[in-house]
């Protein structure tokens, strides 16, 4: 099958207001007639199933968690953009655009992120409207700031969490559409497979996770919006719940997974402080603006400050190597995040590491207080600081931070074309499962716009050209797709609940996570890949022979929820380490060892690697085929990043 | 550290939950709270026993999901934090833990620690919105709120969901958790047209929920996460009473 996006002729500016003209609506009365079913209600679930029901479909919408609210964007702290250019400071949808496209290292395609920057501005207008309570100057005007390194104010915010006031505006959309009747909310239901008829998404499967039922769900359309796979890694900074299984099960039912090794890794985070580790927890990066990031010149004072022999601010500046600030001296501690967070590994690597278990670096802040004084450093980050004590014990006022790299997002995902559709017809992607506008890099605060994006002004249009061509006849979930489905969903539980080893769900876990860190994450090369493979086939064989998942199906049972989200990362992690092996060019979050600059750098490959990379499954164990769909740079001259 | 864990078991709703004693011995201080569970976990899936079932996700203070009751204390001993954001350093070596989940007749128990709180969704679904369709709004910066005004609205609209007030009342009553709701759109001119009419749509569905009255100890707001004030309280109250009064609107 050849990959077609769909991506509308003509100038860039005017390709998303032709092709609305152009594409196919369904007729008010027959709206009623359609059912779609939406997996996921984070903020691309959630605007979705509210805007459709809306128009007037009938919408069944899933989550796994307890509420809709609880989904993984109510987390997202730092901002959304959106091109409002209230600031009067030059911001534009093609500044957006521009800046969202060279972010991603010129691995998206243009016609996408033009549409998103373009759609930023109505996505704050709705959510205004809503109630969410972005910050406001004191005139009543909307405040913006300045976020990940961008040159604009475009970032509108609610204090440290406008994913939780953003979540809930479209929480609310959907309660007024659950109210209304045209929306069926199903919470702790998990999809466990989709349905195809004759090649279309026409269903799916899902398990109640209170009592353990099996059910079938038919619909006209399937829209993903079940979020990123970031833990694939065990720790990052998703939700313990984040997982790839919907948008897994749907790679095995024909739709491709694009550019899987794209995963963002954020250089500000809390550092582990032991096994028990769950997750990671970030600290918004505007920390880098005052903190200066440093380790000890020598392995040997590394040594006796990990033990505690010597404390951090009784080393002499000379015995410190602001290993930033040194490397990069125009952007010092201010490079970008994939840079940031490499180098700090890299410091690790050599054993310069700091903190009780040497996998973490300073994040300084002694010099700002002197400058600034404590009260202001206080009213600039306090909260962060508070919250960072609160997790370690220590009092950054008084002593350095310490901080090291996790894993924030996945820019990979299904492939979709402009519609958003991937390419089982019927079957749609939202938000971060899909993998479309960010490239091999997403800006920060344009994760949130992207999900709304998707929800509130994309799928309301694209979707009803699918259902018109389709017409509005009755599904139903007697057919035997149906059947076939809920038996091999069965069957993998019972498979699951026959393991009765001696290692439990979580260690598999625990070993990907190591094994995709240390070999698919920011720095990778040709022979650890290789190797890496290796060890994910032999886990994962490992796991279907000595894993120990315990209970029933028929209650609520959540180790068999994880074994099965598991068993899923550990498919997920080879196919990563692919596409890795695949790309042989450094760009984005990844240097590819193979692929550096005379002076070490990333080194993108244009010639070869501009293309994004669908895979298609074709059976288990057995390697997948490459798709390439090639990238068209028709309104930006690609350059190379520099930040000496 | 070593622990003494006392932990509500239950299997299901149908059936009658106990106590079960576990030790924890192996407990460092850096720990969370539910890693520390995680970790008994993991000896009791080892052990062929069943793990403490429990709600949690993003385990950052965020999501609501996490809900135990500690030592008599909804969230446990921290004041203005969720759950996940307690560490074992608040407790020492040689403790008893009680742990049990939120007790309220409209938060049927599930399973050991987790409930069902679909209640708080549904007073959500009654009213929780501002009646407007996806586009044709107008421009974000058309609507002037007074900083005041959106800071007051933005302390109320921090609220998880949790539902550690209820727990922490003893007629289980959700007026905090409501008032919370209410006074955000009550405050902020988009909530305007349907303010009186959501008071009173929210209020009615918290009743026929089976939450208790409230009878103004304040205890809910001691316990809250985030530190939802009672002026929501006497907010949500004052607009009730207008509403009845004024009979702005006879809805169903
Ligand atoms: C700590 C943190 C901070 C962040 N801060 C920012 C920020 O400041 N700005 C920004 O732009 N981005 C930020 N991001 C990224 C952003 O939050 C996410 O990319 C975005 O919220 C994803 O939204 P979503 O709707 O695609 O998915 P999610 O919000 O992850 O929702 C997924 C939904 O799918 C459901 N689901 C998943 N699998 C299944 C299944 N099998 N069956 C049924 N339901 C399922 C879940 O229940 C949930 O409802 C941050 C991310 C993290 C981790
Ligand atoms: S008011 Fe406080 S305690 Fe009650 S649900 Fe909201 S955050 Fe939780
Ligand atoms: S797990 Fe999300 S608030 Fe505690």
């Amino acid at each position: 099958m050849t990959l077609d996006a769909k991506i509308p002729e003509g100038p860039l500016a005017e390709k998303w207001s032709k092709h609305k003209f152009n594409l196919k609506l369904v007729n008010p009365a027959n709206k009623r007639k359609y059912t779609v079913i939406v997996v996921g209600t984070g903020l691309a679930g959630a605007s979705a199933a509210a805007s459709l029901a809306e128009l007037g479909y009938n919408v069944k919408a899933f989550c796994f968690q307890d509420s809709p609210r609880r989904a993984h964007s109510i987390a997202a702290q730092g901002g959304i953009n959106a091109a409002k250019n209230y600031q009067n400071d030059g911001d534009s949808i093609q500044r957006l655009f521009y800046d969202t496209i060279k972010g991603g290292d010129y691995r998206s395609r243009e016609g996408n992120v033009y549409r998103l920057a373009e759609v930023s501005v109505d996505i704050i207008d709705q959510c205004v409207a809503q109630g969410v309570p972005f910050a406001r100057e004191y005139g009543g005007l909307l405040d913006n700031r300045s976020f990940g390194g961008a040159q604009v104010s475009r970032t509108f915010y609610a204090r440290g969490q406008t994913g939780q006031q953003l979540l809930l505006g479209a929480y609310s959309a959907l309660n007024r559409q659950i109210h209304a009747g045209k929306v069926t909310m199903y919470n702790r239901h998990e999809m466990m497979d989709v349905v195809t008829i004759d090649g279309h998404a026409k269903g799916i499967v899902t398990r109640d996770l209170v009592t353990g039922k099996i059910e079938s769900h038919a619909g006209h359309a399937v829209l993903l919006c079940t979020g990123g796979y970031g833990n694939v890694f065990y720790l990052s900074t998703n939700a313990m719940g984040c997982n790839v299984t919907a948008a897994w099960k749907a790679h095995k039912r024909g739709a491709y997974f694009a550019n899987p090794c794209f995963t963002q890794i954020h250089p500000t985070c809390i550092p582990v402080t032991g096994d028990h580790q769950s997750k990671l927890t970030l600290m918004s990066e505007s920390l880098r603006n005052d903190g200066r990031v440093w380790v000890p010149k020598t392995k040997e004072l590394a040594a006796k400050l990990r033990k505690g022999e010597i404390k951090p601010a009784s080393l002499k500046e000379e015995d410190r190597d602001y290993f930033l600030e040194r490397k990069y001296p125009s952007f010092g501690n201010l490079v970008p995040r994939d840079v940031a967070s490499r180098n700090a590994k890299e410091m690790v690597d050599e054993g310069r590491g700091v903190g009780g278990s040497g996998i973490a670096v300073f994040l300084d802040f002694a010099d700002a207080i002197d400058r600034l004084g404590e009260d202001n450093v206080r009213a600039k980050y306090g909260n962060l600081f508070d919250m960072y004590q609160q997790i370690t014990d220590e009092d950054p006022y008084k002593q350095p931070m310490r901080i090291y790299p996790a894993v924030h997002y996945t820019m990979g995902g299904l492939w979709v074309d402009y519609n958003l559709m991937t390419t089982v017809p019927g079957l749609y992607a939202l938000g971060e499962a899909n993998f479309s506008d960010h490239g091999a890099n997403r800006l920060g605060a344009s994760a949130l716009m992207q999900g709304l994006a998707d929800g509130y002004f994309v799928i309301p249009y694209t979707l009803g050209d699918y259902l018109a061509t389709i017409g509005p006849k009755a599904v139903n979930t007697d057919h035997p797709a149906f059947a076939e489905t809920e038996r091999e969903v069965k069957d993998r539980l019972k498979q699951l609940l026959s393991l009765k080893g001696t290692k439990t769900v979580n260690e598999y876990h625990r070993e990907l996570g190591l094994i995709m860190w240390e070999y698919c994450g920011m720095a990778r090369n040709e022979e650890g890949l290789t190797k890496a493979k290796d060890l994910i086939r032999a886990l994962r064989k490992d796991f279907w022979e000595n894993a120990f998942v315990s209970g029933i199906n028929e209650e609520f049972n959540q180790n068999l929820e994880k074994a099965g989200r598991v068993a899923d990362f550990l498919e997920l992690g080879e196919l990563m380490v692919d596409d890795a092996l695949n790309r042989k060019e450094s760009c984005g979050g990844h240097l590819r060892l193979e692929s550096q600059t005379e002076e070490g750098e990333a080194k993108r490959d244009d010639e070869k690697y501009s293309y994004v990379a669908a895979w298609e499954y074709k059976a288990d164990n057995q390697p997948e085929t490459l798709h390439k769909e090639k990238l068209v740079f028709e309104n930006v001259k690609l350059s190379q990043r520099s930040y000496k | 550290m070593k622990l003494t864990l006392k932990v509500w078991r239950q299997k299901n709703a149908h059936t009658k939950g106990k106590f079960v004693t576990y030790p924890a011995d192996h407990v460092s201080p850096d720990m969370s709270f539910l890693e520390m569970l995680d970790v008994v976990n993991e000896d009791l899936i080892r052990k062929g026993d069943e793990p403490i079932h429990f709600d949690h996700d993003c385990r950052e203070g965020i999501c609501g999901s996490c809900s135990l009751h500690i030592n008599g204390r909804p969230h446990g001993p921290k004041h203005g934090t969720a759950t996940c954001q307690l560490h074992m350093r608040s407790f020492k070596d040689g403790d008893n833990i009680v742990i049990e989940p939120w007790r309220a007749l409209a938060f049927p128990v599930i399973k050991d620690l987790a409930t069902d709180r679909s209640a708080f969704d549904r007073i959500q679904h009654a009213g929780g919105y501002v009646s407007i369709n996806t586009g044709g709004v107008p421009d974000a910066n058309d609507i002037l709120i007074p900083k005041v005004i959106a800071d007051e609205a933005f302390n109320s609209a921090t609220c998880i969901g949790c539902g550690a007030c209820v727990a922490a009342c003893k007629n289980a009553s959700a007026m905090l958790f409501v008032s919370a709701k209410v006074s955000q759109m009550a405050l902020l001119p988009q909530g305007q047209p349907e303010r009186y009419r959501r008071v009173q749509a929210m209020v009615e569905q918290m009743d026929k929920e089976g939450f208790g009255s409230c009878t103004n100890t304040g205890a809910c707001e001691a316990e809250c996460p985030k530190e939802i004030s009672l002026s929501n309280i006497a907010r949500m109250n004052r607009d009730y009473f207008t509403a009845k009064l004024i009979k702005e609107e006879v809805h169903h």
